[in-house]
């Protein structure tokens, strides 16, 4: 019976604890499904426009989230005529390496069919898969994993 | 009764056991290893030091080898040599049986060695100490700096004449090197003998590379290497250092290997977000497609006879292990257990097909025969990958990853084998961190 209550006393530490954190980290859920919906990593090509688009575990499909960044990404390379991009394709690390690496062409060719459907020139745009050798957060976690399966739009300089 | 049975059955094997030869089974685990005595090589004073060499450790120096081969079989128990009850020169023309037999050796190898006009001779025999007799005498002949090969060499005769199998000492592995943090890893072509000596760097780190693969004679390797941020399949000659790249495409090439006549490199080729496998003859510059999918088809391995390849293609939806003729006809998948698979290699003896499972969120290295059927998980981890034989197929090198905190800290890779009877997991040494090992066939066939 004590040792019930004492039980109990610790699962409403332990419980006390688990909503503290979360609640420091004073984030709501940054992923759905499991594509990264959060802005950190994020960085812009121009005033309000992405340079990453994001993907679920093993998938290369564009989210519509995915596909409003990359309509803007295409407005402005409309707008830039002489700006080359690269397109970085990205796996996590939860992959094998060949793997990840055919992975990564396919997210980065997503990415460049897509723009194209926008009038971009194929000329314009180069493509190269990094698989999981260029992770942009290092830690071993799920959230850090949805941030690194991405594809990233890189002027040319 | 039953009981009484059991005992008869096992005196008799007993008996039976004991008019053979010794021998030892290396289908089974390390259960009972083979006590063995490997007495210092007896130095027969000639010249002091050459080539920086110092000639009278050589004999103790030659049998630790030869030691640490046969312990890191987990096969073999070398018997520590403060026990020794003979010098090294007087047991090797003739052992006293018995007081070997006492402590508990069941062989005994023996040797001894002189240099003269900087030739290294070796001359070395193993003993069976059940039987009283001697199983081998060899004798070698070779430059003085050879002699970290002259006791790989004889670790592998010892091998052969114990289990029946060819040794897997005389070897090297090809791995990548690495180093830095983890989002910016610079590695390195880097080449070792097979117990992680004589490490040589054969890239500087400039460009990533990855991926790296020895041709069935050794001299030659294909990796993948992002020189000029292309990422290209490309070929280098181990001894002069040249380098170029395999073929003509316009885009990514990756997951290179050689066919087992060495002729041609097979690889990925990615077009348009389509991973296909090609080859490429070395000689005729020739490039066949193997594969026509709209899935990704890589890792492709060949069988040891080059009459068919395993690879990797998602095309069911998820990553699942093929096996097809080597002009890509007749696709079969062969994985179809829970979970996916990935980087198939087909064993040297051509009976299995080893692989790297992922389940759960784990990653596990197995093997499989190369229908399917048999599928056997070695190790279990939060991240392993891309096994490769030892040359007698008896065991598998990989590497494998730790779980990194907040900015990569606690990362690292290193190398590791493990038999494939699940046995005798090792960590094998190297400088630096290292990954994508790929172990070479004997270098003295």
């Amino acid at each position: 019976m004590k040792f019930n209550k004492s039980l109990r006393n610790i699962f409403l530490i332990l419980f006390a604890t688990i909503a503290l954190s979360a609640c420091s980290t004073g984030k709501k859920s940054q992923t759905s499904g499991d594509v990264y919906t959060g802005s950190d990593t994020i960085e812009y090509l121009a005033s309000g426009v992405k340079d990453r688009v994001f993907f679920a575990t093993n998938k290369s499909s564009l989210t519509s989230a995915s596909r409003e960044t990359l309509r803007k990404q295409a407005t402005f390379l409309r707008k830039n005529k002489k700006l080359n991009v690269t397109i970085e394709g990205h796996a996590d690390e939860r992959g094998t390496r060949e793997f990840n690496l055919a992975l990564g062409e396919r997210r980065a060719n997503a990415v460049k069919d897509y723009l194209m459907t926008y009038g971009i020139s194929g000329k314009r745009m180069s493509v190269i898969s990094y698989g999981k050798e260029r992770p942009v957060n290092t830690e071993s976690t799920p959230l850090a994993w949805s941030q690194n399966r991405r594809s990233v739009t890189v002027k040319v300089k | 009764m039953k009981r009484l049975i059991t005992s008869l059955f096992i005196y008799f094997i007993f008996i039976a056991k004991l008019n053979a030869l010794i021998k030892v089974d290396i289908t089974r685990g390390n259960l009972d290893p083979l006590p063995i005595a490997v007495s210092p090589l007896h130095v027969e004073q000639s010249t002091e030091k050459i080539e920086n060499i110092d000639v009278k450790k050589l004999g103790v120096n030659i049998s630790s080898i030869i030691e640490k081969n046969f312990k890191s079989t987990g096969l073999f128990n070398p018997l520590k040599k403060e026990a020794f009850v003979q010098k090294p020169d007087i047991a090797h023309l003739k052992p006293r049986f018995e007081d070997w037999k006492l402590i508990k050796a069941q062989a005994l190898v023996t040797g001894k060695l002189s240099v003269s006009k900087n030739k290294l001779k070796v001359e070395f025999r193993l003993w069976d100490l059940t039987a009283s007799k001697e199983m081998i005498a060899l004798a070698f002949t070779t430059t003085p700096s050879n002699w970290r090969r002259v006791a790989h060499i004889i670790s592998d005769k010892i091998y052969e004449r114990l289990t029946g199998e060819s040794g897997y000492f005389d070897t090297r592995i090809i791995y990548v090197a690495e180093s830095g943090p983890k989002n910016q890893r610079v590695k390195k072509l880097a080449i070792m003998d097979q117990d992680g000596a004589k490490t040589k760097y054969l890239t500087l780190g400039n460009e990533l590379v990855l991926t790296p693969r020895f041709n069935p004679s050794n001299q030659m390797v294909t990796y993948l290497s992002y020189f000029r941020n292309l990422p290209r399949v490309y070929l280098l000659d181990i001894e002069t250092g040249k380098q170029e790249v395999v073929g003509n495409f316009p885009g990514m090439t990756f997951a290179p290997r050689f066919s087992p006549d060495g002729k041609k490199i097979i690889m990925s080729f990615a077009k348009d977000g389509n991973s296909d496998i090609y080859t490429m003859d070395l000689d005729s510059r020739v490039v066949e497609r193997i594969t026509e999918h709209s899935s990704i088809d890589t890792s492709p391995s060949y069988s040891p006879d080059g009459k068919y390849i395993c690879f990797n293609s998602d095309r069911s939806g998820l990553q699942q292990i093929y096996v097809m003729r080597s002009d890509g006809t007749n696709v079969k998948r062969i994985t179809f257990g829970n979970g996916i698979y990935g980087t198939p290699v087909w064993s040297p003896r051509g009976d299995l097909i080893a692989f790297t499972k992922v389940r759960k969120g784990k990653f596990y290295i197995g093997v499989m025969r190369s229908d399917g059927t048999g599928e056997r998980l070695l190790t279990e981890n939060f991240y392993q990958e891309a096994p490769s034989w030892s040359p007698n197929g008896r065991v598998l090198v990989f590497y494998r990853e730790t779980k990194s905190g907040p900015q990569g800290k606690g990362f690292s890779a290193k190398l590791w084998s493990i038999d494939i009877t699940g046995y005798n997991e090792r960590k094998i040494k190297t400088e630096t961190d290292a990954s994508d090992p790929s172990w070479s066939s004997l270098l003295s066939k």
